[in-house]
């Protein structure tokens, strides 16, 4: 599937109808969820003939973006039933099988690295604090082949050092940075939405097969 | 939820020091066809939990499977046998039901395929 074609699919999934603020829920862009997949297929083959999980799914657009590059287990995890409800009907509105699973990630069991990737846009921590370093940390422990996700720019050094040091991964290695529309992130914000610099981030993790959590 | 899914799920209720496999209650199963491919098969197979996932078939209602795990051979000429693992693991899907944790008998319920694996406050 062409890069554009993949691109445009997503651009026609539902997104938050009722986005709930404290769980960070704001999309990813169809350009950017595109262009991450994309990249994870193209550039690594760590999509298609997979078993992939899109943590804190939303509505499901990295997962699909997965299962449309050929993904062969899709699984989405997200806290919030409507989101999941949403993201049902956008998978099969796309005839994609994908499987979605209810759950806080911090406290997901999961019995050793059967994942082979794992693809997130994790709250980036603005209002809990650590969050996205949470779902690293889960996400590097299920994942055996890489991790891809994005992290304030504002935050490299941090997530390189903690990621490497206390997190189970082998590498971590920033693709490119990007620019993302987040809305409402800061109270003291007028404007609606902020622009902010964000970085995609590939983490390999160590193997340690086995190992459940 | 693919009974792929089902082998790698485990209950993590605070306490509990063997949370799988979760046990499956069913109440109904759907099945989805999907195009068989025999290099994903016998990529995930060494990594399959054989009898949590030949339990977890039966209690779906699918008793082609062997009991006991075939040597990974067999996956390189036995088509039959790759058929039926392809139709186990990822063609059923439990719609409604609970999975139970085998430690505390927990249940979680799943509607609509969608596992509610969320915690109680007093379980984290
Ligand atoms: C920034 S949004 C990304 C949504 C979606 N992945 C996308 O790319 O469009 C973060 C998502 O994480 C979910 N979330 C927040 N905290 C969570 C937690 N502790 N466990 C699981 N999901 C969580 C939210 O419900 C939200 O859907």
């Amino acid at each position: 599937m062409k890069l554009k074609q993949l691109e445009s699919l997503l651009g026609g999934l539902q997104q938050f109808s009722n986005p709930k603020v404290e769980l960070e829920q704001y999309p990813t862009g169809p350009h950017i969820a595109a262009g991450l997949l994309y990249t994870a297929e193209n550039s690594f083959d760590d999509i298609s003939n997979k078993v992939v999980a899109d943590f804190g799914c939303g509505c499901g657009t990295l997962g699909a973006a997965a299962a449309l590059l050929g993904a062969e287990q899709v699984i989405g995890i997200d806290i919030d039933s409507q989101s999941l409800e949403i993201a049902t009907m956008n998978a099969e509105d796309l005839e994609l099988d994908i499987d979605f699973i209810q759950c806080d990630i911090s406290n997901l069991g999961w019995r050793g690295q059967i994942v082979d990737t794992v693809v997130m846009n994790p709250p980036f921590g603005t209002r809990k604090k650590g969050a996205d370093m949470d779902f690293l940390f889960v996400a590097l422990k299920v994942a055996s082949q890489a991790v891809y996700s994005l992290h304030k720019t504002s935050t490299r050094d941090h997530v390189k050092r903690v990621a490497l040091r206390d997190l189970n991964a082998s590498s971590a290695e920033v693709l490119c940075e990007l620019r993302f529309d987040v809305p409402q992130l800061y109270k003291f914000h007028k404007k609606k939405e902020v622009d902010i610099a964000v970085d995609l981030w590939r983490f390999v993790p160590k193997r340690s097969r086995g190992k459940d959590i | 939820m693919r009974m792929l899914t089902h082998n790698m799920l485990s209950s993590n209720i605070k306490g509990v020091t063997n949370g799988f496999p979760l046990r499956i209650e069913v109440e109904k199963v759907v099945e989805k066809q999907v195009e068989i491919n025999h290099d994903f098969l016998r990529n995930i197979f060494p990594k399959i939990d054989w009898k949590a996932f030949f339990d977890a078939s039966r209690v779906m209602g699918y008793a082609e499977l062997p009991e006991e795990a075939p040597e990974p051979s067999v996956l390189e000429s036995d088509l039959e046998f790759l058929r039926k693992f392809h139709h186990a693991l990822l063609e059923l899907h439990l719609e409604e039901g609970a999975l139970v944790c085998p430690e505390t008998g927990r249940k979680f319920p799943v509607n609509k395929g969608i596992p509610n694996m969320l915690l109680h406050e007093d379980e984290v």
